[in-house]
């Protein structure tokens, strides 16, 4: 057995993993006590006192008030350390320092706007410097949301009509789950995306490039970023998953059966009509679900796609996380009488790594505006 | 009676005779639907929960297999949704919340404190109908079209932007609760006027002190969610600006409100069980209840802070700091009493006679799973540690463990013990046994994982989770525990079923417990005793050192 299948706990990279894995452990360590000491004389006394058994019952005891204080006073006392410990943990995670980097949220059904101090927005994917002191203000445009960071220790929710705060301050470099935390109607799940903290000097250069990481793309780049705008990834992933979605790792100039027993190489005109008309033909074993992309790309799109398809259709980060990236896309576009450009645009806004800037100004509020055009 | 000894199982006494019983006197259909009787509500309430269990745990089976692939198995987003809001509405409106009091309580209440009936007998049989009623609307809704909301029903998304049956469920939510104030205060009135002769307030059985407790919560709470649902109904509607910051309402309103209400209700589940529990742990060890006294009195004590510590479920809302930091103070003392009562049950056990029968099984499983979710319960009340963890399956986890380890063990040990009193039939005591066992295990192994996982971070309500690959094994394991624990509430359906056909005559008192239920006929007269009692013991009077001889001597004949 591979104990890397079973992890016990988030990594800890920012600066309350400290002191709120030291509580956790803690309150798990009295707990544990309490549970097993508490539950062995249950057990011990129904074994020993079981009926018929010669154990010694003289002088049963029905009332003792020491012991009933004892009982009262030591959980009363314990419970009071843990509160106030607790209560400092809270009252960090609450008071941002006075000179923390402000970072504007806006949550909506279903994804997280991000705007940083210069401009720079993204969608879905928070960039943070490591070790400097980030303080999230946030405010939803519909229902209640929560901003929710697992490897951080922290979360707070996104409420509309006000705004909340929340701040942590990163300590580790790397790719960190984000999640939407309360529960917001039928895409909640996918509502999330990742925290990619930085070195300071990686992420000063990322918000120079208006949060661009790349500045000319390869074909291959643009089918990858495109691959990741409009969602691909959230069915196409590594493996194969009849009957929604085949993996296309490596489809290139394979050889497909079909549900009628036909069979075709996957080449470039294949690759073309299954993006455009998925439904022409099908995998054997798949199901007719995937929406058609005909008349939504532009045939320069397509090309960029194949080009990506071509070469392996690896994603250069891993599946996962591109398909976290636009949260959600597929059953958007389900849910829209004929997708138009309008849509890509509006998720072209997001998407994953190379966010785009809108200029410098901000503009949370100008954001609240969109929102008559994209309310389902 | 205090010097009973224990008549065993099987070898149960004679047939009491042809003589009329609650449930031969009458066999229409009428006879039951219009009937009065207490005991007869107290079934036509068991068979309505049994049915809205089985139903909330088929729902409970689709979740879990859902959830065995991190992109879901059958499911789209939508419908999983309606699914686990159907689950938690049906299980939390119509089986939790009124299991233990209304077919234990209003079985046994009248009962145990010598009375005939409850003091409201058509207000009762009001209730069943008010609950059929919300039974039906709320079915309907998550049926036809289903709700979308969560059981919780957080507002903006109940009243503006979910598109489906919110309000039909609401207005069921709405009747359900006046079907739990008409028992609470049915309850709270047979208590204070209907004891019989002799029956003072510290010789109640403890099972009634909680069903008291529970109904002044019940009187007090649900109130203040029904306005509020209806609040929310009209939001919906008639676009009344409560609770929608777009009208100019406050969301987070909506959270005080509802969780003054649904933070009690969880004592409504739990305190019932809690009573339960202190019977049959005293019945099998045939000892007084250890400390009666502090028992009794915590439950008042939990259901008097209960009403206090609603802010603990919004500690990350937008709620003032130092207004959350009272609040978890109160739910640190709220944890007190359930100590008080877990460590009088285990001194109960000290130096008793203890059978160990069904019932009493599933009450040492109770024991197990309350300890975990009770001390769970302190992770989420120390304000740091609730910010990492709430809402996601250490959520789930823990209110399992209170809600199916605290009331539905508590029910199941109640209807196995007072089983032979509401039917007159034996079941089979071994099945029985080791199906507790089964429960047991079962449950550990489904709610275990969902805290790893939760302690990892996954979100509650989540449909998919293939970005975060990671907590599958969890996931599986939750849902290998869930199979086992299906067949552990299926097999009870089968055997006691079958003893209702087959199983022996009861007697009055198969158990050789103490306590006025047992001294009428099984199943009792619908006047409930032929003679009016005259109390003039203690409660629990039994005598575990008198036992023990007979029993020692009973053995030392054998073998000779």
């Amino acid at each position: 057995m591979n104990l890397a299948n079973f992890p016990f706990s988030p990594p800890a990279a920012s600066n309350f993993a400290g002191e709120m894995d030291t509580l956790f452990y803690a309150i798990l360590a009295l707990s544990t006590v309490f549970a097993v000491v508490t539950f062995a004389y249950v057990i011990f006394y129904a074994i020993k006192y079981r009926a018929g058994s010669s154990a010694d019952r003289s002088s049963p005891v029905y009332e003792n008030m020491k012991l009933e204080l004892i009982w009262i006073g030591f959980p009363t006392i314990l419970a009071i350390i843990f509160f106030v410990w607790g209560a400092k943990v809270y009252a960090d995670l609450r008071i941002p320092p006075k000179d923390a980097k402000e970072i504007y949220v806006v949550g909506k059904q279903w994804m997280w706007h991000i705007q940083h101090p210069n401009g720079v927005r993204e969608n879905n994917t928070l960039h943070v410097p490591i070790d400097t002191d980030i303080k999230l203000t946030m405010i939803a445009q519909d229902v209640i949301h929560a901003f929710y960071i697992p490897a951080f220790r922290t979360q707070f929710m996104v409420v509309p009509g006000r705004y909340t705060q929340m701040w942590f301050r990163p300590t580790m470099i790397g790719k960190f789950h984000l999640f939407c935390n309360m529960y917001c109607g039928a895409q909640h799940s996918e509502m999330g995306g990742s925290v990619i903290v930085m070195s300071k000097r990686d992420y000063a250069e990322w918000l120079a490039n208006n949060g661009s990481m790349r500045q000319n793309l390869t074909p291959i780049q643009a089918g990858e970023k495109l691959f990741s705008k409009i969602g691909c990834g959230n069915c196409h992933g590594p493996a194969d998953l009849p009957p929604r979605s085949p993996s296309l790792f490596g489809l290139y100039n394979k050889t497909r059966e079909m549900d009628n027993g036909q069979k075709f190489v996957a080449d470039e005109t294949y690759i073309r009509e299954s993006i455009l008309r998925p439904g022409e033909k099908l995998l054997k074993g798949y199901a007719n679900t995937m929406p058609m992309y005909d008349k939504q790309l532009t045939e320069d799109e397509v090309m960029a796609l194949i080009a990506f398809i071509k070469g392996g259709a690896v994603p250069s980060l891993p599946a996962s996380n591109i398909a976290a990236s636009v949260p959600g896309h597929e059953a958007q576009v389900n849910g829209k009488a004929g997708l138009n450009s309008n849509a890509l645009e509006f998720n072209a806004e997001g998407a994953d790594a190379t966010p785009t800037s809108r200029g410098k100004d901000l503009s949370v509020g100008a954001m609240a505006a969109e929102k008559g055009d994209q309310k389902r | 009676m205090s010097t009973t000894v224990t008549t065993p199982i099987g070898s149960g006494e004679a047939a009491p005779g042809p003589r009329l019983n609650y449930l031969t006197n009458g066999h229409s259909l009428k006879s039951w639907l219009l009937t009065e009787d207490h005991k007869r509500i107290a079934i036509l309430y068991l068979i309505s929960v049994s049915f809205f269990f089985m139903l909330g745990g088929a729902f409970a089976g689709m979740i879990r297999y859902e959830l065995t692939s991190p992109a879901g198995n059958v499911f789209e987003s939508d419908a999983y949704n309606r699914i686990f809001t159907a689950h938690g509405a049906i299980m939390v409106f119509l089986f939790l919340l009124v299991a233990v009091p209304a077919v234990l309580g209003n079985f046994l209440v009248p009962l145990m404190i010598g009375a005939r009936d409850l003091a409201f007998p058509r207000i009762n049989l009001l209730s069943w109908y008010l609950y059929t009623a919300a039974g039906s609307l709320i079915l309907i809704s998550c049926i036809s079209g289903g709700v979308d909301a969560g059981w919780t029903f957080y507002t903006p998304y109940s009243s503006l932007y979910s598109n489906s049956n919110v309000s039909l469920c609401l207005v069921g939510v709405f009747l359900g609760g006046f079907s739990s104030i008409t028992t609470g205060v049915n309850f709270i009135a047979t208590v204070h006027r209907m004891r019989a002769p002799g029956m003072t307030w510290f010789r109640l059985p403890l099972f009634v002190w909680a069903q008291y407790a529970t109904g002044i919560i019940m009187m007090l709470g649900t109130p203040v969610v029904a306005i509020t649902l209806l609040c929310v109904i009209f939001e919906r509607t008639f676009q009344l600006p409560i609770f929608s910051p777009e009208l100019g309402g406050d969301p987070v309103l909506f959270q005080h409100m509802f969780w003054f209400y649904s933070h009690p209700a969880v004592y409504i589940m739990v305190l019932p069980s809690f009573g339960v529990i202190s019977e049959v742990i005293s019945a099998f060890s045939r000892k007084r209840v250890f400390g009666y006294h502090f028992v009794a009195f915590s439950s008042l004590a939990i259901a008097f802070l209960g009403f206090l510590v609603w802010g603990h479920h919004m500690f990350v809302t937008s709620q003032s700091m130092y207004q959350g930091v009272a609040f978890s103070l109160v739910t640190f003392l709220l944890a007190v009493p359930s100590a008080i009562k877990i460590f009088n049950w285990t001194a109960t056990m000290a130096k008793g006679n203890i059978h160990l029968n069904s019932p009493m099984i599933y009450a040492i499983g109770f024991m197990g799973l309350f300890l975990i979710g009770g001390l769970t319960g302190l992770f989420l009340a120390a304000m740091g540690m609730d910010v990492h963890l709430t809402a996601t399956y250490f959520i789930v986890a823990h209110f399992h463990y209170v809600m199916v380890g605290g009331t539905v063990m508590g029910f199941l040990a109640g209807l196995h013990f007072w089983w032979p009193k509401m039917t007159g039939k034996l079941f089979n005591d071994n099945i029985a046994k080791w199906n507790a066992i089964v429960v047991f295990l079962g449950f550990n192994l489904t709610f275990f994982p969902q805290f790893i996982a939760g302690w990892m971070g996954m979100p509650r309500r989540y449909h998919y989770y293939y970005f975060a690959p990671e907590f599958q094994i969890y996931n599986i394991l939750s849902t290998m525990g869930a199979t086992v624990l299906g067949i552990g509430f299926v097999i009870p359906v089968i055997y006691l079923i079958k003893s209702l056909f087959t199983g022996a005559q009861a007697g009055d008192n198969p158990w050789g417990a103490h306590g006025l239920e047992w001294q009428t006929t099984s199943p009792p007269p619908t006047e409930n005793f032929y003679y009016s009692p005259i109390i003039t013991d203690d409660v629990y009077d039994y005598d575990p050192v008198a036992e023990h001889e007979a029993i020692r001597e009973l053995g030392a004949n054998r073998q000779h």
